[in-house]
This record gives structure tokens, C-alpha cells and sequence, in this order.
């Protein structure tokens, strides 16, 4: 018997080099659900003047939640890629704080993972937030 | 009738804002992007390397790299062309480039990314078109590739708030 989708979905997303290199760590992976956070670290700074961490470090935080939450969909994909990603940049993250993006799979079709995400710092105001399709690979 | 400037002390002036400008972002290093500038045009390198795959398995390039790879390279050529009038127009002292004040850099409104194919496990390019840059807005659209030009495996718009002209430096 196959292990649950959410321990598949953990082991998937803890395998992945550059969110192993950008220090992920999820916090929550449940039907169609995951939480992952990633913390402050100076070389992801995107603006020396300000020591704000790189959009492109966020948006990679964004997209691996992203996948994660179709990972652990109830339909048990056996794999995802993005096809498009659209983020919005509410407000810049404070330096120092890490960064927490909650990404929900709210509709699967046979191809197509629908998703949604919001990225938080410490602070209650969302720092960010993403709407996304990805595929859908082989559901078992 | 003055003598032109010799063509080395041109470049070497243009590179060195340039160096300035790129060295100064960590996570432009730590991805392991450089820039190549053909007169005023440049292109985003990035080198391939381990920490950047996302599928294992295939493997290839994380969505999340290629999202910051277009991104940077919209940031930067986006700075770069008002760095370069300013340059060219002598705004910019570049006497000793390395203490040169950079301007504030545009802050990203929103970024669209559509992956058009897999991301390979090798070096990646990247060029952006500046579609409209405004006192205070700006457009940008992005494209990546690989082996063949013609075959772009991303692109990106995005829309930036431009710094404003008379803050200081500093961010003051």
C-alpha cells in the first residue's frame, strides 16, 4: 500500500536542491493545503539599501508551496510543474523576519491544479500574494 | 576638433557602473547571475548549478529560479537604462565607479511568469524589452532560453514602481 499523500508530498518537497538551499521548511502539508517558511538570510537580499529579501527568492518560496499544495491533494498527483505564476508584491518584507507562504489547491480538473497563496512576514499584512495553474501528472 | 575618447576608457567607465550595480545585489551572487553588455543591451547569464534544479527527477531548473532569473534581469536592465542616460548624458561622476551612488532600484508591483517548457540542467539566458518606463511606472517583459534562441523556456511581464528622481541616494 502506498504511503498517504501528505508523506509523499513532504518527501517530494523535502528532495528538492533549491528549496533545500533557500532552507524551507514545511510547516503544514494537508489536503491541498501547505504551509512552508523560509528564513531571513543576507544573501537573499535583493536590495543593499535596504536588506529587504529579493522578490525572486519569494516568488521561489511561492511556487514551492505552490507545488506542495497540489502535491498533497487529495487527488494524489504523481507530479506537478508550474505552467504560469502571477504574484503580487503587497508590501516589502522586513529584513530580519522570515518568510511564511500558505498556498491552497482550491480546484483540480484531469490537467490543471488551481492555486492561491499568501506570504507573510511577522507582521499580520500579507507581504505577498500568488495565484497559479500547474499541471497535473499522472494522478494514481 | 577634440580627440574621441579612446573606446577601452568608453567601456571600461560603462562596465564598471555596471559592476556596481550587479555586485552590489547578494542574491544576484548567490543564484549565480552575471550580466553580458553589448553597448546599452544586456543579457542575464545564469550558470547552472546544483542548488538550482526543483524536479530531481528529470531533472530540472526549480520554477521558482526561473521566476527570479527573469526578475532579476527585469530589475536590472530596468536600472541600467536609467543608469546609462545618465552616464552617457555625464550625470554620473565615474571618476572611482566603486563609490558611485547608485539611484534607489525600482520596486516590483506584480510579476507574471509563464513556464513554456522544462527548464534544462545547463546555463540560462535572459533579455528584457522595457515596453514603457514613466516618471513613475514602468513595464517590462522578459524571456529566457537555453540552447535555442528561438526557443524560450519562460517568460515574464512585470510592472515596477520607479524611484523617485530626487530621493536621496541612501534612501533617505
Amino acid at each position: 500500500m502506498a504511503a498517504d499523500p501528505a508523506t509523499l508530498a513532504r518527501q517530494f518537497i523535502q528532495a528538492i536542491p533549491h528549496a533545500q538551499a533557500l532552507n524551507m521548511t514545511i510547516t503544514e502539508i494537508e489536503a491541498g493545503i501547505a504551509e512552508i517558511v523560509m528564513p531571513y538570510d543576507d544573501k537573499l537580499v535583493g536590495d543593499p539599501a535596504t536588506g529587504v529579501i529579493a522578490g525572486g527568492a519569494v516568488s521561489a518560496l511561492m511556487d514551492t508551496c505552490g507545488g506542495a499544495a497540489v502535491m498533497c491533494h487529495p487527488s494524489s498527483p504523481r507530479g506537478t510543474a508550474t505552467i504560469d505564476l502571477r504574484i503580487d508584491y503587497m508590501r516589502s518584507a522586513t529584513p530580519g523576519q522570515a518568510i511564511r507562504a500558505r498556498a491552497e489547491c482550491y480546484h483540480v480538473t484531469r490537467a490543471v491544479a488551481f492555486v492561491r497563496a499568501t506570504a507573510f512576514d511577522e507582521g499580520d499584512a500579507p507581504v505577498a500574494t500568488a495565484t497559479g495553474a500547474f499541471t497535473i501528472e499522472g494522478a494514481s | 576638433m577634440r580627440k574621441p575618447e579612446p573606446v577601452q576608457v568608453v567601456k571600461q567607465r560603462r562596465d564598471a557602473l555596471l559592476g556596481a550595480l550587479v555586485g552590489g545585489i547578494p542574491y544576484i551572487q548567490f543564484l549565480g547571475i552575471s550580466f553580458d553588455r553589448r553597448g546599452d543591451e544586456l543579457t542575464g547569464l545564469l550558470a547552472y548549478d546544483d542548488k538550482l534544479i526543483g524536479n530531481p527527477m528529470l531533472p530540472a531548473l526549480h520554477g521558482g529560479v526561473t521566476a527570479a532569473f527573469l526578475e532579476v534581469t527585469a530589475v536590472v536592465s530596468l536600472s541600467w537604462a536609467t543608469l546609462w542616460a545618465d552616464l552617457e548624458a555625464g550625470v554620473i561622476e565615474t571618476d572611482d565607479p566603486a563609490r558611485v551612488k547608485l539611484p534607489r532600484l525600482p520596486k516590483t508591483v506584480d510579476f507574471t511568469v509563464d513556464y513554456l517548457r522544462s527548464g534544462l540542467p545547463r546555463d540560462a539566458y535572459a533579455r528584457a524589452r522595457i515596453t514603457r518606463s514613466g516618471r513613475r511606472y514602468a513595464s517590462v517583459h522578459v524571456e529566457g532560453w537555453q540552447d535555442n534562441r528561438g526557443r524560450p523556456f519562460a517568460q515574464a511581464n512585470c510592472h515596477f514602481v520607479m524611484p523617485r528622481k530626487d530621493a536621496a541616494p541612501d534612501g533617505a
